[in-house]
């Protein structure tokens, strides 16, 4: 696996070898989050999905978000890896690991990742169902998936942590 | 200018890149050219990238730059 922090790939991701990018001796917490494919939305099935990619511009967006999260949380390192193609039930599609000195920057700036991964990083979900496929994010999902899609307002700022 | 499509749009489009011969030319102008020769195209909600940057809509575009047209994404 590449060893740049922030990497878009094929493969199956391994979260160990996107956390080990953020190890240091100065931390003394890492947070992990695994987001996988889930096959039940409100009480819809999913058989699979598939991501397709900006490929530079996603990385270069991740890289973006990485400098947000040092500016609203010093001393923390972020490592984001996305799977694109097509994921099965359960498999692991995003991986985000932040480490810190202390646990609550990690916290909070891991979630404040996947926020940002879902508002300005140019990937797409397609799901492919019992009854057909569709692109997520469209504005009949938008509806359909109102926590798919976090308004600006969900994010925490600076002077309210 | 080259112009990339991405999910339904590619679709829509049955091609997920094409060159116009256009520009300069604003966000905003760009948009309405390309509801008048794509008509089917589902532009709503499609935010522009020039050259992998977001662009406001009174940004000008130029002849040789890279135009991504961007359904709202849904990664993670």
């Amino acid at each position: 696996m590449s060893n740049s922090l922030f990497v878009i790939t094929d493969q199956p991701i391994v979260p160990e070898e996107v956390s080990d990018k953020v190890k240091r001796r100065e931390a003394g917490a890492i947070t992990l989050f695994l987001g996988t494919v889930r096959e039940l939305t409100y009480g819809k099935r999913t058989l699979y999905l598939e991501y397709e990619v900006y490929p530079t511009m996603a990385v270069a967006q991740l890289e973006r978000i990485g400098r947000e999260v040092r500016e609203r949380w010093a001393d923390t390192v972020v490592a984001v890896t996305h799977r694109v193609g097509r994921l099965e039930i359960s498999d692991i599609a995003v991986v985000i690991a932040v480490s810190s000195p202390h646990r609550k920057a990690a916290y909070e700036a891991n979630e404040y990742v996947i926020e940002r991964i879902k508002q300005i990083v140019p990937i797409w979900k397609k799901e492919h169902g019992e009854d057909g496929s569709e692109w997520i994010g469209d504005q009949l999902n938008q509806q359909a998936y109102p926590e798919g899609r976090p308004m600006a307002l969900d994010i925490p700022k600076e002077d309210e942590r | 200018m080259k112009i990339l499509c991405f999910a339904h749009l590619s679709e829509q489009l049955g091609a997920s890149s094409m060159e116009l011969e256009l520009g300069p030319i604003s966000v905003a102008d760009f948009m309405a050219e390309l509801k008048n020769r794509y008509p089917a195209l589902l532009l709503d909600h499609v935010m522009i990238a020039v050259n992998e940057q977001f662009v406001e809509q009174t940004h000008v575009i130029e002849p040789n730059d890279t135009v991504a047209l961007l359904p709202p994404v849904s990664g993670g």
